[in-house]
């Protein structure tokens, strides 16, 4: 009985906490947002007032439109997001069904070799890497980025994918081999469509880091046409670090595609994670 | 097994994309870096010097004083994720938990929101409202009489590492959350129901049931902490810029490797104390990974259900 008369107070305290750390986790963005819309001198006056008929300002997005080519930074994180997912998914699947799949000599070699990628951050490798993409000639192409990122995500992908692909039933795949379906048919019509859920997730995870990444656009990508919207972002605010309308413009544009792919996948997000796909 | 003599050449199409860019891109430039690192510049093209980059790394005043205080503070910045990130990351969890708690979707989604944005935006953000300029941080401690702790604690020496690292775990106390709330949702209610019937009810039953059963995922948070907190950068560079200023108080492995590797102001980049410096990180996240693999994963005890 003791318990179920304290409910409601144990509730109400567990409702403050929450709405305490969901405040500290949303007020910077909600503080940049809001001042971005704000004329010069209402942004310092009354930094946390919502924008009025006389405080609102567009003049910092003018001053970014004008200025910096944000459009040409988010196409360019766009391909190098959406193709280097499109190999991680693709290459990360065969590779893994291959695993997951056949037994052949070298399996567990094979599995822990591609499983190494997963605790050593390829940055390590940054020297070597920036060598190889001048010699062949890729640096300043969205190609470095998209090979980079295509080789860091993999490791994982693979890992998860094959988990879930040994869970396909056997019977499903002998059945295509009996009606004549070569192994490559089975990889794509059968197997694939049944793993969706787990491409969903892979590509949810790999998607945030490889657009918020900074390190590899500064080092293999820094000439102003191939400029990711991070590094972009980055560098547009480094020289217009005293325009504060432009800066909290800027910052405002960076946060919205984020936001939105956000709002999009959150769900499959995090059921990607509170369905253990890593442990 | 008729087709045994057959050469199952799908397997080795199956594997080979994956395996090629992954061996190209990530494990032969790691080696490369390696190797690198017993390099430097000769008269012509590079030279072998074997450890002497080391010993420069290492023995050279100039050169050790800035390793070592880029080590120590990332240990620094280590120690800051797990005391603060981790204890506020598995409360929040052990709270959303509760099965009859409302809203607790909404929250989950909006506590995660930091963690999606990039360390650029995160960086600027933050200096702007901790900015005495601007006011916003001064005015809000103002407000609940506490004016007097304000001071400019990025700009300060002895404040500003401490300082990223809280922004940091700001923006990372997600990801516990996340891991922690999903372990303690795989707990069994039969479990909890047994231990109901002993008595054991709220806060006891969190210590005494749950938090046992979570020690793997705890693990594993910890693990995933340390190697993302020793190749750190981009908040460092983004808030405080190539110097990690002010006077390198706030310089980790991860700035110091770019400063050295790509130079800064007038001082040219040097590739093969870089690879020097990559390789001394490496170690170190071989030597924390190993450590975890060995000395606490098979330690802990796991529980089937």
């Amino acid at each position: 009985m003791s318990t179920a008369r304290s409910h409601p107070l144990n509730t109400a305290a567990a409702h403050a906490a929450l709405i305490i750390y969901t405040l500290i986790a949303l007020f910077p963005v909600f503080v940049i947002v809001v001042n971005s819309f704000k004329a010069r001198k209402a942004i310092f006056r009354e930094p946390l007032a919502l924008p009025d008929a006389e405080s609102f300002s567009l003049i910092g997005y003018q001053t970014v439109m004008k200025q910096g080519d944000f459009f040409g930074y988010f196409q360019n994180s766009m391909i190098v997001t959406v193709v280097a997912l499109f190999f991680i998914l693709l290459f990360g699947a065969m590779a893994a069904f291959a695993l997951a799949e056949y037994r052949f000599k070298g399996n567990t070699l094979m599995g822990l070799y591609l499983a190494l990628g997963i605790m050593i951050p390829i940055r390590i490798g940054t020297v070597a890497i920036l060598q190889m993409m001048v010699a062949t000639g890729l640096v300043n192409t969205l190609w470095a980025l998209i090979l980079v990122y295509t080789a860091q995500g993999l490791p994982l992908a693979v890992f998860i994918l094959s988990e879930f692909m040994r869970q396909v039933s056997d019977d499903l795949k002998n059945a295509g081999r009996i009606d004549g379906l070569s192994e490559y048919a089975i990889f794509f019509r059968l197997v694939l469509p049944l793993v969706r859920p787990a491409m969903a997730t892979v590509a949810v995870f790999n998607m945030i880091p490889i657009w918020n990444d900074l390190w590899f656009p500064l080092i293999l990508a820094p000439a102003e046409e191939v400029k990711t919207l991070t590094l972009g972002s980055q560098v547009f605010i480094g020289q217009f670090v005293t325009d504060w309308n432009a800066v909290l413009s800027a910052l405002s544009l960076a946060i919205l595609p984020v936001m939105v792919l956000y709002v999009i996948f959150s769900r499959q997000l995090i059921r990607g994670i509170t369905s253990g796909a890593v442990k | 097994m008729t087709d045994r003599p057959r050469r199952r050449w799908h397997i080795a199409v199956f594997l080979a994309p994956a395996v090629l860019v992954y061996t190209a891109i990530m494990i032969i430039p790691l080696f490369d870096t390696l190797r690198l690192a017993l390099f430097n510049k000769g008269d012509d093209g590079a030279v072998f010097v074997g450890l002497r980059n080391f010993a420069t790394l290492f023995g050279d005043p100039n050169w050790s004083r800035q390793f070592w205080n880029a080590l120590i503070n990332n240990c620094w910045f280590f120690v800051i994720h797990m005391l603060v990130q981790n204890p506020i990351g598995i409360a929040l969890a052990a709270i959303l938990s509760n099965p009859r708690l409302r809203f607790a979707g909404l929250y989950r989604t909006a506590i995660f929101v930091p963690t999606i944005l990039s360390f650029v935006i995160v960086g600027f953000a933050w200096k702007l409202i901790l900015s005495p300029i601007w006011g916003i941080a001064p005015n809000m401690l103002d407000a609940v009489g506490l004016k007097s702790l304000f001071s400019p604690w990025l700009g300060k020496e002895s404040s500003a590492l401490t300082t990223l690292a809280l922004i940091s775990v700001w923006q990372f106390v997600g990801i516990p959350m996340m891991l922690i709330y999903a372990a303690l949702l795989s707990i069994p209610d039969e479990v909890l129901e047994a231990a109901e019937c002993d008595g054991i009810t709220g806060w006891a039953a969190f210590w005494k049931i749950k938090l046992p059963l979570i020690l793997p995922s705890i693990g594993i948070i910890s693990i995933l902490t340390f190697v993302a907190n020793f190749n750190a950068f981009d908040l460092i560079y983004a808030a405080q810029g190539t110097l990690a200023g002010p006077d390198f108080s706030s310089d980790i492995l991860g700035t110091f490797l770019y400063r050295t590797f790509f130079g800064f102001q007038l001082q040219l980049g040097d590739p093969y104390m870089g690879s020097a410096i990559a390789s001394a990180m490496f170690g170190v996240i071989l030597i924390g990974v190993c450590l975890y693999l060995f000395g606490i994963q098979t330690r802990i005890r796991r529980y089937q259900f």
